[in-house]
């Protein structure tokens, strides 16, 4: 793009964009930031910008040499002088005033440095004068180059460094040295052997192409002295002074002159600009060529810039593109929000509702991983103390039940006292399905031919995106510690999440992806002439190709067609779980959700629990790869288990499976647990809604009947009673039905009410 | 929350243990560090608060996220 292309990076698509609303102060404003002779530059520039403009692909280039004049004749006189640091006491000498020796005084004498001129004529400007008046009127030149005498630069003119000597044939060069502490040569196109530098075959001087450093130390060498004279091009020779500069500075500084100066001077960008659907239109012509482009003219010409932004990841990413700005400015803003102290954080939600699914970073040419910067800034808010808590709340909560008593669970296959292996299926799949995480169990104990244990958990995944390192460490000592009480067994996966988790954070512990171990069994229920699908893949294994082609080689042996959609395996979007976007922006999730399912009509396999269930819940045709493999291929839509279903799933298969597999005898379930409700549908669906969990409820109306402390309504007789057994106090309007409770109504708030005293 | 009337009379509500009318009272909350007074309805006599649905789900809410922000 533009800017890349221009020697010294004029923000061109700035200039148009504030051009074209008609802002030609802002506009020039943008072009001084860069641009130290705005005046001469605007008539004479060779434009390689414009080569790199992308409009040339839909009809003209922008004018852009054309809209900097504009810039420079309506923009007015500038309101701020340049800001000058304070004066050092090192000395610079330029040997030649032309335009690249005016660069160095230019940046050098704004640093502070003192700058002597060294002009072997009686005015600057060196070839500037060769220029014909009509382009380049005399008035022109002696403004702009009055933005560097008016620094209080030096000039000593008819002073021939090069060709006077002190005695005839004294080192000119070694004497300047002794009087100044860096030397700039910039005396144009003469080849002139009389300096002690090296050069090359042709006369030229030898310079390093980076730092502009001469083979003699602190002498560097820029703009029409190295080139031969055809080559000349003014930008350039300010692009050379300009990064001399740069270089004449760190050698004053004695600081390294290498180090990091990547992309100075023309590049080309690996930015892409999507250029479809946009109508091609030519130049706008000038009215009059000699004075340039009216006021409307211009702005009209502004107009046509299409104001170039590689917007991939915005355009695949349902959540960038909601908050309708470009990566780098959503950087920008994350930063600031860590930044403020006092005051309120308008990026916090912006921030959470990232799903950290990577896949911008996947389809982004620069690789720019918004998912690690807002993980990274959760992380800091944590620290900072400043992380919403109700953001994650429920699914920290939700984890630690999987952690619990409740759920979790470490055995040796029954029977033995060794593991080979373990079977972990994470904390969803048992939630959303627990039928199956039985029958795989089953499985891997006949196929594998070796001991296979059985480990109930979740993975800590939620923890880490929340930023809680501290329960995400706790969550994985908890999960080592286990797994080292069994020896330490292979472990066999079947949740994306887990997989993922595993792989960073566990390194030593052996995985096994589930679905690497069915591709090489045989399929119990092959469907002859089964439909056609699409398969959507998990984010958290967005990387994992192996894993993926595994997943296709089932569903194709199993007997469907794979129809693949526009963004899958590395480029695959989120179902919205991911990073607890579901939790923390639900209005955006439902969005998210409805634009992934809306990407295909064909129906879904997916081979995450939660995508499922995300997607089933929107009336998606969708099936995990496990139900496909076990011969359930109903397609018609059947919503997945509710937030209490999923905690009953969970903690009903612990129960079964220590009973049936292990015979263990099982705790008695707390008292709150025996309380019966009657919930409709309705009701049931407001409580999921709301994330009000049957256990709560339950909890509640123990309390309330045990204490008696509740409230009545006149009317209905219905009794309504608080209790806050975590963070959030749940209120649960009720009546009793015979042993039952029906429910009438359930909220709940996190703001503490204080107890009041009788 | 403190200045307004944060109640809307909800005369169909009693106290269920106590058996008596409700009545708007002085009540502390606290969220996230800051505590400030609310007018809500409570019972005189075992002093049980009253958080009715609207409250909870709107003012409520409405603060606590402007505290969690903040
Ligand atoms: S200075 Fe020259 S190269 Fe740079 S943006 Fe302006 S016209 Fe283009
Ligand atoms: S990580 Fe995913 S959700 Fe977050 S910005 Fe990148 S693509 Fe979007
Ligand atoms: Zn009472």
């Amino acid at each position: 793009m533009c800017q890349a292309a221009c020697p010294i990076h004029v923000d061109a698509r700035g200039i148009a964009r504030e051009m074209a609303k008609g802002d030609s102060a802002a506009a020039l404003a943008l072009l001084r930031k860069t641009l130290p002779f705005p005046g001469i530059i605007s008539r004479i520039c060779d434009s390689p910008c414009q080569r790199a403009c992308k409009r040339n692909e839909i009809g003209d280039t922008i004018a852009i040499n054309a809209l900097e004049r504009a810039c420079v004749n309506y923009g007015g006189e500038p309101t701020d002088k340049p800001r000058v640091l304070p004066k050092k006491s090192k000395r610079v000498a330029i040997v030649g005033g032309g335009i690249s020796g005016l660069t160095v005084a230019y940046d050098l004498g704004r640093k502070g440095y003192g700058v002597v001129i060294f002009e072997a004529s009686d005015k600057l400007g060196g070839n500037l004068w060769q220029i014909s008046r009509d382009e380049l009127p005399a008035e022109i030149i002696r403004a702009d180059i009055a933005n560097v005498t008016n620094l209080g630069v030096e000039v000593r003119y008819n002073s021939l460094v090069n060709r006077l000597g002190l005695n005839g044939s004294s080192p000119k060069l070694a004497a300047l040295r002794n009087e100044f502490d860096a030397i700039y040569l910039a005396f144009g196109a003469h080849t002139d052997d009389s300096f002690e530098v090296e050069r090359d075959a042709n006369g030229k001087i030898k310079v390093d192409p980076v730092t502009f450093a001469t083979s003699m130390d602190g002498v560097f060498a820029g703009g029409g002295v190295l080139w031969s004279v055809d080559l000349r091009s003014s930008i350039q020779s300010i692009s050379e002074g300009r990064r001399a500069g740069i270089s004449l500075d760190r050698y004053l500084q004695r600081v390294s002159l290498t180090a990091s100066r990547v992309n100075e001077g023309a590049y080309t960008t690996r930015l892409f600009t999507n250029t479809q659907g946009i109508a091609s239109s030519s130049m706008i012509e000038m009215d009059d060529p000699v004075d340039g482009y009216e006021r409307d003219e211009a702005i009209a010409e502004a107009q046509r810039c299409i104001q170039c932004e590689c917007m991939e990841c915005v355009k695949d990413c349902e959540y960038l593109r909601a908050y309708e700005r470009y990566p780098r400015k959503y950087i920008r803003e994350i930063y600031n929000n860590l930044a403020i102290v006092k005051g309120t954080r308008y990026a916090n939600q912006f921030i959470n509702s990232c799903s950290l699914c990577g896949q911008c970073a996947a389809v982004c040419p620069e690789h720019l991983d918004m998912g690690e910067v807002n993980q990274n800034a959760r992380r800091e808010m944590v620290k900072q103390n400043r992380m919403p808590v109700s953001a994650h709340d429920f699914a920290l909560r939700d984890m630690e039940f999987s952690n619990s008593d409740k759920f979790a669970i470490a055995r040796h296959q029954p029977g033995t006292t060794t593991s080979e292996y373990i079977f972990f299926p994470g904390c969803q799949l048992a939630a959303s399905s627990p039928a199956n995480v039985e029958r795989v169990y089953a499985d891997l104990r006949a196929r594998l031919n070796a001991n296979v244990g059985l480990m109930l958990g979740c993975c800590g995944a939620p923890a880490e995106w929340a930023g809680r390192d501290d329960l995400f460490q706790a969550s994985l000592a908890q999960w080592n510690e286990q797994h080292a009480a069994l020896g330490k067994p292979k472990v066999v996966l079947a949740c994306s999440s887990c997989y993922r988790t595993f792989k960073k954070y566990l390194p030593d512990v052996e995985i096994i992806s589930l679905w690497n171990l069915f591709e090489a069994w045989q399929l119990p229920n092959v469907q002859p002439n089964a439909r056609t699908i699409a398969i959507h893949d998990s984010c958290s294994t967005r990387h994992e190709s192996q894993m993926q082609d595994s997943v296709r080689n089932i569903v194709n042996r199993l007997g469907y067609k794979i129809e693949e959609l526009a963004l899958s395996r590395d480029k695959t979007a989120c179902c919205s779980y991911g990073g607890v976007m579901w939790l923390a922006n639900r209005d955006l999730a439902e969005k998210v959700v409805q634009r992934r399912i809306a990407e295909s009509e064909f129906a879904y396999v997916t081979y995450c629990a939660m995508c499922r269930d995300f997607f089933a819940a929107r009336g998606k045709p969708t099936r995990h790869l496990l139900d496909l493999i076990y011969g359930d291929d109903n397609w018609t839509t059947q919503r997945g288990p509710d937030f209490s279903q999923r905690h009953e799933n969970r903690a009903r298969l612990k129960r079964k499976m220590l009973k049936e597999i292990w015979s263990e005898p099982l705790d008695d379930p707390a008292e709150y647990e025996s309380i019966q409700l009657k919930i409709s549908d309705a009701m049931r669906e407001r409580l999921d809604h709301r994330l009000i969990l049957v256990e709560d409820i339950q909890r509640v109306i123990a309390h309330a009947e045990k204490t008696g402390r509740k409230f009545l309504n006149r009317d209905t007789g219905h009794w309504l009673a608080s209790l806050k057994p975590n963070a959030v106090t749940y209120w649960v309007e009720y009546s009793a039905q015979g042993e039952a409770f029906e429910i009438h109504n359930a909220y709940s708030h996190r703001m503490y009410v204080e107890e009041q005293p009788q | 929350m403190s200045d307004e009337a944060n109640w809307v009379a909800h005369p169909e509500w009693q106290c269920g243990k106590c058996n008596v009318a409700l009545v708007v009272r002085q009540v502390n909350v606290e969220y996230l560090g800051n505590a400030f007074p609310a007018n809500l309805l409570k019972c005189p006599q075992c002093g049980n608060v009253f958080i009715p649905e609207e409250l909870a789900l709107g003012k409520m809410v409405e603060v606590e996220k402007s505290l969690e922000d903040k």
